[in-house]
């Protein structure tokens, strides 16, 4: 049971692909290698679905016939700690598994890096699924609401066909957590010939901050505006996560996990899938540049 | 007639522009019928369509397989209009008069041209089961509203461009509404949820309430 929900938390697993055609896009997991860590950590497979936390901040109660239940987190680093029946408070290791007793509390603060952190437990978390998933897509409102107090999570039987003895992979997060500038590899296209190279050349030279107005939709990037050498408008074309689309104000818009099925603006170029991941981490106020790659 | 152009989309995918709507209609309708290797999904749009490929496939290889012009149909002549999805609906939108007033025709002759022609889904997008329109009367070209609505109530039918669409939820919306529908757009528990998928054909049929 959610004790509290912190900024923001919803239930993710590896999304809904496949329905963009009928105006759904894949949603699940914005930092899609930060839930697998988490499921891999308890035993599940990679795609059950587990909690998304931006900025942390969660708090559950185990409740109910459960006698306990592992637990654990990956992605953006926190400190967490279990808070017993009697309110004895331990702290747990961030990026491995630990039980959590009948009664007990999970109890986790804010990221030291990062931005999104996951939560995983054994058997993975029960919701309804809609289109195969059972992820929020805070775009479309498909998939369980996000957490509240007092929402009641159940826990699944999402375990793996067969248990692998080995002890699962440790997140790839180093220590210090993640660099204060990120660098997110990119191609240029489909509609860079919408502008000049020297707009091409102010998207890859400077080092652009990400402003608050980001969340699971995609992220506005602040700096110095890039201007379009052709005037007009696009018919709105599909888009995919890690889609650099740029509005008429120049500023950058990169598309995350929720992004409509469709945008008119140009996309002049798009995050290489293996970095989709470290732009999902990246805080408001945080540095990012682009690499062609 | 430009042949199709391929662009890149990352290391994901690629875009394939098209000349003109019924060219990219088409392209999806051959597309899903002969799926390139490692076609993961079809976002059909207006002039495009992006082809979502699974990882590790080769992107030079995948435009090899793509059809020329020449290979593709007609989207609309290719099908059987036998059996389109009826809407029924009551002509009794608030920016019918504007529509009449925009294209020159008085309201009946709007009316009668929205339920004379068949349309057929080129795409979705906008929200889930919103699917935009095509092949209408060409007298029904309206631009969208100057003031788009911050609430447009779900079964609104309305017009934009060259495309007419419904609203499957209330939400904010420009295009010209000219009438309602009861028919449920969107529902989870039916597979598919949404009424409107690319490439079926839509009959709008007046009616009195």
């Amino acid at each position: 049971m959610v004790v509290r929900p912190g900024p923001l938390s919803t239930v993710q697993d590896l999304g809904r692909p496949g329905y963009a055609g009928i105006g759904v896009s894949t949603s699940g997991a914005a930092d899609r290698g930060g839930l697998s860590m988490a499921n891999a950590l308890v035993g599940n497979p990679t795609d059950a679905a587990g909690v998304e936390m931006t900025f942390g901040g969660l708090r559950l109660r185990l409740t109910g016939a459960c006698n306990s239940v592992s637990v654990a987190g990956a992605g953006a680093p926190l400190p967490v700690r279990v808070i017993g029946v009697d309110g004895g408070k331990t702290e747990r290791p961030w990026g491995a598994p630990f039980l959590l007793a009948a009664g007990e509390q999970v109890d986790c603060g804010r990221p030291t890096s990062g931005l999104r952190s996951y939560l995983a437990v054994a058997g993975g978390i029960d919701a309804p699924k809609t289109l195969g998933s059972r992820a929020t897509d805070t775009l479309s409102g498909l998939g369980p609401e996000p957490l509240s107090t007092g929402t009641q999570l159940w826990i699944g039987m999402d375990l793996p066909r067969r248990w692998n003895s080995k002890r699962p992979a440790q997140p790839d997060v180093k220590p210090g957590g993640y660099l204060s500038t990120a660098v997110l590899r990119i191609r240029l296209g489909p509609r860079d010939d919408w502008f000049s190279p020297a707009a091409v050349q102010t998207l890859l030279a400077q080092e652009w901050t990400v402003t608050p107005d980001c969340n699971r939709i995609g992220m506005k990037l602040g700096g110095a505006a890039i201007t379009r050498e052709r005037v007009g408008e696009l018919p709105s074309e599909g888009v995919l996560p890690g889609a650099i689309q740029i509005p008429p104000t120049g500023l950058p818009i990169i598309f995350l996990a929720d992004h409509p099925v469709t945008g008119g603006y140009p996309v002049i170029g798009v995050v290489l899938r293996a970095d989709i991941d470290m732009a999902a981490q990246i805080r408001p106020g945080g540095k990012l540049r682009f690499r062609l790659g | 007639m430009p042949e199709l152009r391929v662009l890149p989309y990352g290391d994901q995918g690629i875009l394939v522009q098209c000349a003109d709507l019924k060219t990219a209609m088409a392209l999806r309708e051959w597309l899903q019928t002969h799926p390139v290797d490692g076609q993961a999904e079809l976002i059909p749009a207006a002039r495009t369509v992006l082809i979502r490929l699974d990882p590790e496939v080769e992107q030079g290889a995948v435009s090899a397989q793509l059809p020329s012009l020449g290979d593709l149909n007609s989207p609309i002549t290719s099908r059987d209009p036998s059996a389109p999805v009826q809407i029924e609906v009551v002509y009794d939108g608030p920016d019918l008069g504007a529509v009449a007033e925009l294209t020159g025709l008085s309201v009946p002759q709007v009316i009668r041209a929205h339920t004379q022609t068949l349309w057929v889904v080129a795409f979705s997008g906008f929200a889930p089961g919103f699917g935009y329109l095509a092949g209408g009367d060409s007298a029904l070209v309206v631009p969208r509203r100057q003031d788009p609505r911050t609430k447009v109530p779900a079964g609104s039918v309305g017009l934009a461009g060259e495309f007419s669409g419904v609203y499957p939820q209330a939400s904010p919306g420009g295009w010209q509404l000219i009438g309602r529908t009861q028919a449920v757009l969107w529902d989870d528990k039916r597979n598919p949820p949404a009424l409107f998928v690319p490439g079926i054909l839509v009959e709008f049929v007046r009616v009195s309430r």
